[in-house]
């Protein structure tokens, strides 16, 4: 199996991708979006132009905004970060987005999250994420309580897990970098994608081991004399072609949203995808490869 | 076979009607789509209710009564469809409030969302506590809590105000004032609460403001009190007529808004279905031209998958959001997952040398297994994020869910019968391709 017999490479490869995660994610760091930090979030839009950032922040400072951030957006959009509106500013938001009625101006949306609420989905999104990460753990050791030869149980559910972290951590890299690139903020959206990833690719993972040990089984009771590497190669050919068809018909979905989908839920797709690529790729490249040398590893050491 | 064959035509029948009334019913309107505020537009608000000069015991029904008097406001105003409900929220950040959503589709300007709610009076009844010193009227007192205590009546025991002018008193001009008239609990427990307290004080507020601080003299029973503030004949006019559509028990304070413009949401939808026609559609097309007929069928099963969320969405109704939309779109590349687990090991089987039959039905026995652990492990997902989730991402799981549950169904079901329907158990080189991969070998 030429997986097998290369994993070397994987692993090397699997390794750089985590690096390069790491480094994303050390470099262009995670900001939170307006949910979860609470304060405001408009999207202006100018049909005839948008005025220079000079002049629009000059108007916002005179309204009484500090510490706001200003990005383009589209062909002719404002996208406005800022702390929560006084009554008098969101008054006269529309008047004073359009630079004192210079530049007309069509507010697409405006949001406001008090500190509160910001709070309270923070902490929901952690409960969220222990509760996912948790009933995961529970599916695993499930899918593994049997006990079985010549690798206990525990082995698979852990390797399983390394390729969840693995699963979670590319989007999460990635996402890093598209928030340096267009500035996608971590909001409840992308925990959502992120959970999602994982209850979607934690299968894949089980399903090649399943086949392992139904391997095995066979094995056993045929009395044939295989070397484990054999058999796990054998078991990765077996579902390599289930594993890519599932994973490349949801691709070929999250890519028509990605492409043509509402814009809210671009980078929702985006990650969506990144993850089910990476979890495909995980439950392929590592997963198994990763047995294998546990195994190596273990007879070596017995001997 | 005769029986099978029944039950494909069935499905296709049963599939097509279901389409064409979720059509019908679009169209006409009689049960459209429910689009959320990021699709229709509009504004969310949501308010913090004031409960801290509340006995405790009121709580629930003085949340109701908020609603009631909001709602009632809000469609006044014919905002059409509105949304206002009462939500415990705030566990999550410490220490827990009630709180009031209010969702106004169609209503695109905020200022005049929050004004629109804002006119609404609240007229709340205190005690002054006994030895504190009677305040100014007409103005807000920064020690309210300190001087007053709340008492057993509030703002939801009004019945109906109007206005009246008081005898004038050597040659002073008739100074209006409003009468409130209470509703029979209110009546009795104000009847009580006179009775009990004569010679306190007895503090009126309205929005906060003490407009006045009359001391009892006797018992009232006929469930009226008098509210004079020294207001000008238009004032006086102007807050009956408010507060005869209603007044809250609490005050209210605005901690959140979310304004969604028309255009906005109407492009959403645009691209959301743009996006959902050609994700089935090239999910479709990868599926026949990798699967050939088993393929085929798997299009014929998504189509019914389709067809039935679709009719969910209208019926139970789920509010789509751009979130349930995309959640829509991935179900249904998640939804032929089934089916290609189905049809790879059906191909296993026939390697293995089996007969076209045989290798269909052990493919579907076998592959079932994989099949549900791998939508358990979606349900635990969609279940926690709805459980947990905002309106945002309840709409995403709610969708999710139902999408894998439904999948599961057609996928299995209806594949299965088209299948067996087929009568393929020629060993014949047409249907060795037909059941062959993308892929010549």
């Amino acid at each position: 199996m030429f997986i097998i017999a290369n994993r070397n490479i994987f692993f090397i490869l699997s390794g750089v991708l985590v690096a390069a995660s790491l480094l994303s994610i050390a470099v262009f760091g995670l900001k939170l979006g307006t949910d979860f930090t609470g304060g405001t979030l408009a999207q202006a839009t100018y049909a005839g132009g948008r005025p220079a950032p000079e002049a629009l922040s000059a108007a916002l400072d005179e309204a009484g905004f500090v510490g706001y951030s200003l990005r383009e957006a589209n062909e002719n959009d404002y996208i406005l970060r800022a702390a929560n509106l006084t009554t008098e500013q969101r008054e006269n938001i529309e008047e004073i987005l359009s630079v004192g009625g210079e530049s007309p101006v069509v507010i697409a949306q405006l949001t406001d999250v008090g500190p509160t609420i910001g709070k309270e989905l923070r902490n929901k999104a952690l409960v969220a994420v222990v509760l996912v990460m948790t009933a995961i753990l529970l599916f695993i050791a499930f899918a593994f309580r049997k006990v079985s030869k010549p690798i206990s149980s525990w082995v698979y559910g852990g390797i399983a897990l390394v390729t969840l972290g693995f699963d979670v951590l590319i989007p999460i890299g990635f996402y890093a970098f598209l928030g340096a690139l267009t500035g996608a903020q971590v909001d409840t959206l992308f925990v959502t994608a992120v959970l999602t990833v994982l209850g979607y690719s934690v299968h894949d993972t089980i399903v090649v081991f399943d086949r392992t040990r139904e391997n095995l089984r066979i094995n056993q009771e045929k009395n044939r004399r295989e070397d484990f590497a054999e058999t796990a190669g054998r078991a990765l050919g077996q579902t390599f072609v289930r594993s890519v068809t599932t994973s490349l018909t949801t691709a070929i979905a999250l890519l028509a949203l990605y492409l043509l989908g509402p814009e809210s839920t671009t980078h929702f797709a985006l990650t969506l995808l990144v993850g089910i690529v990476a979890g495909t790729y995980s439950s392929i490249f590592l997963a198994t490869p990763l047995l294998v040398a546990v195994e190596r590893w273990r007879g070596q050491k017995g001997k | 076979m005769l029986k099978i064959r029944l039950a494909v035509g069935l499905i296709l029948v049963f599939g097509a009607t279901l389409g064409w009334f979720v059509e019908s019913s679009q169209t006409n309107g009689t049960r459209p789509f429910k689009l959320g505020l990021d699709l229709s537009g509009g504004t969310q608000l949501v308010y913090r209710a004031e409960l801290s000069a509340l006995e405790s015991g009121d709580v629930a029904e003085s949340m109701a009564a908020l609603r009631d008097t909001i709602e009632r406001r809000v469609n006044l105003f014919g905002v059409s469809e509105p949304l206002v409900q009462t939500q415990r929220g705030g566990t999550f950040a410490g220490e827990s409030e009630e709180r009031l959503l209010i969702e106004l589709p169609g209503v695109t300007d905020t200022d005049e969302a929050i004004r629109l709610i804002g006119q609404t009076p609240v007229l709340e009844f205190r005690m002054l506590r006994e030895n504190a010193d009677v305040p100014g009227t007409g103005q807000l007192l920064e020690n309210v809590n300190q001087l007053f205590e709340p008492s057993a009546i509030t703002g939801k025991h009004l019945a109906s105000a109007q206005i009246q002018f008081n005898q004038s008193v050597g040659g002073v001009p008739n100074e209006p004032v409003v009468a409130l008239n209470f509703n029979s609990e209110g009546g009795r427990i104000f009847a009580d609460l006179t009775r009990d307290n004569v010679g306190r004080f007895f503090g009126i507020f309205l929005d906060g403001v003490p407009i006045s601080v009359p001391i009892i003299q006797e018992s009232i029973p006929n469930g009226t009190a008098i509210i004079s503030g020294g207001f000008t004949p238009e004032g006086a006019k102007e807050l009956a007529r408010n507060l005869n559509f209603g007044a809250l028990p609490v005050p209210i304070e605005l901690i959140s808004t979310q304004t969604v413009s028309g255009t906005l949401g109407a492009e959403a939808v645009e691209s959301g279905i743009a996006a959902a026609l050609w994700g089935i559609l090239a999910v479709a097309l990868f599926m026949v031209l990798w699967y050939r007929l088993p393929g085929l069928i798997a299009v014929v099963a998504l189509s019914l998958y389709i067809v039935v969320t679709l009719a969910l969405f209208q019926w139970i109704p789920v509010t789509l959001t751009a979130a349930g939309i995309a959640a829509f779109i991935l179900s249904v590349g998640m939804a032929v997952d089934a089916n290609v687990l189905i049809f790879e090991r059906m191909k296993e089987e026939l390697r293995a040398g089996k007969q076209t039959k045989e290798a269909i039905h052990d493919g579907f026995s076998r592959a079932w297994l994989s099949i549900r652990d791998s939508n358990i492990s979606s349900m635990i997902t969609a279940t926690i994020l709805f459980w947990f989730g905002t309106s945002l991402i309840k709409g995403f799981a709610l969708v999710f869910g139902l999408g894998v549950l439904v999948s599961m169904l057609t996928a299995i079901t209806v594949s299965r019968t088209l299948m067996f329907s087929l009568n393929l158990n020629a060993e014949k080189g047409i249907t060795r391709f037909l059941f062959g991969s993308g892929v010549a070998k």
